[in-house]
């Protein structure tokens, strides 16, 4: 596929989606709502055989974002799926961790400092916070930074 | 009742004396097969994310060049792009050739290290006494660039901040002439080798299936036949002006991966020659006065794999959110799919051959179901080293010590 044809395929997802933001260098941000991150992040990795990169938790004031990151080779296109978490008092997502080995660290990542649940993850226990460190109080969340 | 409650593992460590990272692996086996791996990371977490967060924009490089110190040229070059993509800025050519040649010499003296230490694993400390030697010149050059010999410092957003005088091209070419007759003498050793041949042909498997699933990047993709390089599927700095191949292998073993790093190495070599011989005149750097609201991504091809960072700004002087991805942490991970059912003795090799900067081989810990036996790290290498003696005895291969040989 070139990068109309990527683009093309990417419309094919259209009624999931808030909206799709093209950038300069080949840059696609996909908008979605949380309760369709899973199968826009499967018709990504699966259908259009993108390759994962990461995933970054932001917490953005009124919702948090969830931002998954794959970058498609042939063209060298970066596309980042957003997804807005809009619940703040119980943040939860679901796991593509089961279709994506790759991603297991990464969300149990998340979930260590943002606090996020991911539903159905294999294998959602610490990561990157100490032993000791208190339950409850997610080291990167706004609150916190005060 | 038999118990199947897992006894304590001992770990070694939490610091060795000769490696700077720190990973722990707890290793359940049968005999010597192993069944399952389990590991835990972050005994080093610092923060890194949060820290960048209360910095500048400018101040940035350097504290991402401190996350790892053999790719502390790639980590504030995925930065700086990342930014550079939010300021639309674009630097001047010369700069991008300097960027170039400074990442392909990381990449030279890095991969000259995974192959000496790899050659320490299974006990051959010649392997190791040589590449680490021939490494040292890469190191020099680097020094006389930039002024040092790890952490640059030299990348900054817009440019580079110092420039390499065009006197001293000439001795870098020459020096370079000398690296590359010496890595071909390695290489041939190496691959010519039998022993090396029985000893990791088929040892600690990653298929192309898994490599994808797992997202691994670098040389641990490439030795699986996964075609994959940052440097020429999204060419950043020079690479796109330069006449270079992707080195890929298909069987996904340990030797595929030491195959891949050696003639990349070459690769490498070509390309700093061929940016070098074609340095634009002009300034290094220009100004990048603003950082405007948005978000940036960047990526780069660090020698083991794509470092992948996310900025966000919000139009003040300091990134809101900025996530860092080493290729490790994408690559560690698929020990799950090349160590459980092979052997104990290709362990300590097989989590090696990702090349995970090495620290996380040394804290490990092996139980056995049947007897409990902990086996520590030194227990593992040692292993591992009879192995090779096993294969080397089997093939008729002799074994000269160095008091038998006569000196002088």
């Amino acid at each position: 596929m070139n990068q109309k044809e990527l683009e093309n395929r990417l419309s094919q997802i259209k009624d999931k989606l808030i909206s799709i933001e093209q950038l300069p260098h080949d840059r696609i941000y996909l908008l979605c709502e949380s309760e369709n991150s899973y199968p826009v992040n499967k018709f990504v990795f699966d259908d259009i055989g993108a390759r994962f990169c990461i995933v970054t938790g932001v917490d953005s004031d009124d919702c948090f974002e969830i931002l998954y990151h794959y970058s498609y080779d042939q063209t060298g296109c970066v596309i980042t799926i957003k997804a807005f978490i809009r619940d703040r008092e119980n943040p939860a997502i679901e796991s593509i961790a089961p279709f994506l080995p790759g991603a297991e660290w990464i969300e149990r990542e998340i979930h260590d400092i943002l606090g996020i649940d991911f539903k159905n993850h294999p294998n959602l226990k610490r990561l990157i916070l100490a032993d000791d460190w208190p339950d409850g109080v997610y080291p990167l969340r706004k609150e916190v930074k005060k | 009742m038999k118990k199947t409650v897992k006894k304590p593992v001992i770990a070694v460590g939490p610091f060795h004396p000769l490696q700077e990272e720190m990973e722990f692996f707890q290793l359940t086996v049968d005999g010597e097969k192993v069944t399952d791996i389990d590991v835990r990371i972050s005994y080093n977490h610092r923060g890194i994310e949060r820290i960048s967060e209360s910095l500048q924009f400018d101040q940035i490089p350097f504290l991402v060049s401190r996350i790892c110190g053999i790719c502390s040229a790639s980590h504030p070059l995925a930065y700086v792009q990342a930014v550079e993509d939010i300021a639309g800025a674009k630097p001047p050519e010369r700069a991008l050739y300097e960027r170039t040649i400074i990442n392909e010499l990381e990449r030279i003296h890095s991969h000259l290290l995974w192959g000496g230490l790899g050659g320490h694993i299974i006990g051959y400390d010649t392997v190791f006494m040589w590449a680490w030697k021939y490494r040292e010149p890469v190191l020099d050059l680097l020094e006389e660039i930039t002024g040092n010999r790890n952490n640059y410092g030299n990348v900054k957003v817009g440019g580079c901040r110092e420039d390499i005088p065009n006197e001293i091209i000439p001795r870098i070419l020459k020096e370079l002439d000398k690296i590359e007759k010496k890595t071909e003498m390695l290489t041939n050793a190496v691959l010519d080798d039998p022993v090396l041949h029985a000893r990791l042909k088929g040892v600690g498997v990653l298929t192309r299936e898994d490599a994808i699933k797992y997202a691994v990047t670098g040389p641990t993709a490439r030795g699986s036949g996964v075609a994959i390089d940052v440097r020429r599927d999204d060419p950043y700095a020079a690479y796109g002006d330069l006449d270079w191949s992707v080195i890929t292998q298909t069987e996904g073993d340990v030797f595929a991966k030491a195959v891949v790093r050696l003639l990349e190495t070459f690769e490498s070599i070509k390309m700093v020659r061929q940016a070098l011989k074609k340095l634009p005149d002009g300034p290094v750097t220009m100004e990048v006065k603003e950082i405007p609201p948005g978000e940036g991504i960047g990526h780069a091809e660090a020698p083991r794999g794509e470092t992948f960072h996310y900025v966000r700004s919000d139009g003040g002087n300091r990134p809101t959110r900025h996530k860092v991805r080493a290729p490790s942490y994408v690559n560690v991970p698929s020990f799950k799919a090349s160590c459980i059912g092979g052997d104990l003795a290709d362990v300590t090799l097989t989590l090696a051959a990702v090349d995970p900067c090495y620290s996380c081989t040394e804290r490990l810990a092996a139980v056995d179901r049947e007897s409990k036996v902990i086996h520590d790290y030194e227990a593992l290498l040692q292993m591992s080293r009879d192995k090779t003696a096993r294969i080397k005895k089997e093939l008729g291969v002799p074994g000269i010590k160095m008091e038998d040989l006569q000196i002088g």
